[in-house]
């Protein structure tokens, strides 16, 4: 890959449109849905999903998950998820 | 029959995710390697409108949540653009599979306004006379065509290149169209081996230099892409050592329903002889899927014989294939002898051997249709 896959605090991380991702009664989870391909979110990877909205930062992401899960700072968890759902091509930088 | 893109990343738990609908077996074109039944005129019984629509609310309430429009060639139904809405309205991830023929703009225009998601375009080379033999028809032009068309109103686009020793060194100059059209998802699919395409198994069957060069341009296109096209090449199982997850198991995710109304595990389930295959039109989708002899025959692990009963990989390809392993070896409950562990793995090697023996014969091509072959021999289907 060309692309470099770290995710940086500034950066607008946006759903990637050629995904649908939206919430699936039957399987009772949020799923991404492509061509020829389905992803079942587990909640916190759909947490963060639906806030690459292209609007906030990963920065804003962070904030706005530490102010839900309050145990722990997410931070971490939060910006190793983005990496990886950029590189599997689910969420673009925005630029 | 499965494609490099539909490796779920869900288990299922036994929910036909995967809903494939053969709308009909009429299709303009003439491919050589078709997946269709050889006795495919004998399908004209086809499904009404209403009846599709029940198959997609009894499919939807089991969870199907990927849905292709297939066939032949589904632009022939004109309830095409009606059977796209009912099956958005009810939540589904729409595929349109399709040869383009007859990939109008306004076609197009309704299929966007009735929720299409995506749509898969066949194109079986670069060059215009090498794709109107290969297909039996002038196609070329109108598929290009409808390759811009369908970018021109906004769908993400598989395009989709069945390969062959005729069309296997054309690979560069295949990823240059695509990146040109600008696809998303370009999917080299080596053809595989039943029905037409096992016809004519001798003449299409690539030679292991050719699929190590076209692996090479794939590569360096990839490359230099990067994530702008994704790039899918399945080499053939017959050059594999371990056989296909085929539908990621029997009864697993994959339902198929054909043009009259039968369901089938996966598209090429009826060269299995002895299997009936219950229609949508005399039993509950439910019952078929969970209940029905059929979906249960090679379902799970219980019908497994050696090599496979004890191999460490059996969750990771289930077997094979089911019904390459009757086509082979006249057993479907064998292994597919694709696997380098199959006793009859020497069917397969011998038949890559064969078709790239020098000096060999070459035979004449078959192209599907309807009398080109004597199909009075087989049970009817329709």
């Amino acid at each position: 890959m060309t692309e470099n896959s770290t995710v940086a605090a500034g950066d607008v991380p946006q759903l990637n449109p050629l995904y649908l991702l939206r919430w699936e009664e039957p399987q009772q989870a949020h799923v991404m849905l492509y061509p020829e391909g389905v992803v079942k979110l587990n909640e916190t990877a759909a947490a963060i999903l639906l806030l690459c909205d292209g609007q906030r930062t990963a920065a804003d992401i962070v904030a706005d998950l530490n102010s839900r899960y309050t145990d722990a700072d997410v931070s971490a968890g939060v910006y190793r998820f983005l990496e990886t759902s950029h590189a599997k091509g689910w969420i673009r930088i925005k630029s | 029959m499965p494609k490099a893109g539909s490796g779920l990343s869900l288990d299922g738990d036994r929910i036909p995710m995967w809903l494939v609908l053969e709308l009909t077996y009429r299709c303009p074109l003439h491919c050589a390697w078709c997946n269709n039944p050889l006795d495919f005129d004998n399908y004209r019984n086809e499904l009404s409108t209403e009846e599709w629509k029940r198959v997609l609310r009894e499919a939807r309430a089991m969870g199907s949540l990927q849905l292709g429009f297939s066939g032949g060639e589904p632009l022939l139904r004109e309830d095409l653009e009606e059977l796209v809405g009912e099956a958005d309205g009810l939540g589904f991830y729409t595929n349109l599979i399709t040869s383009g023929i007859g990939l109008s703009r306004e076609r197009l225009q309704v299929l966007k306004a009735k929720g299409l998601k995506q749509i898969q375009l066949s194109l079986q080379s670069s060059d215009r006379a090498i794709t109107d033999s290969l297909v039996g028809a002038k196609a070329f032009d109108a598929k290009l065509a409808a390759a811009r068309e369908i970018k021109r109103h906004g769908f993400p686009m598989v395009l989709n290149v069945p390969i062959c020793r005729q069309n296997i060194e054309q690979t560069e100059e295949i990823l240059k169209l695509a990146e040109e059209i600008g696809v998303d998802y370009l999917e080299f699919a080596n053809i595989q081996y039943y029905n037409w395409a096992l016809l004519n198994r001798s003449e299409f069957l690539p030679t292991r230099e050719q699929i190590a060069m076209a692996e090479a341009a794939v590569a360096r296109t990839r490359a230099r892409l990067g994530k702008k096209m994704t790039i899918y090449f399945v080499i053939p199982d017959y050059f594999d050592e371990r056989p296909k997850a085929c539908m990621n198991g029997w009864g697993a995710i994959h339902l198929t329903i054909a043009p009259d109304g039968s369901a089938l595990p996966c598209q090429e389930a009826r060269v299995i002889p002895g299997l009936e295959f219950p229609s949508v039109r005399d039993a509950p989708l439910a019952w078929i899927w969970h209940e029905s002899p059929v979906f249960n025959e090679f379902r799970g692990d219980s019908w497994m014989k050696e090599p496979c009963r004890s191999c460490p990989e059996k969750e990771q390809d289930f077997g094979g294939c089911r019904c390459q392993a009757y086509l082979l070896t006249g057993n479907a409950a064998n292994t597919d002898p694709v696997c380098a562990k199959s006793p009859q793995h020497h069917l397969v090697v011998d038949a890559v051997a064969e078709a790239v023996a020098p000096g060999r014969r070459h035979r004449p091509i078959v192209m599907r249709r309807r009398d080109s072959i004597n199909t009075a021999f087989m049970g009817c289907g329709g």
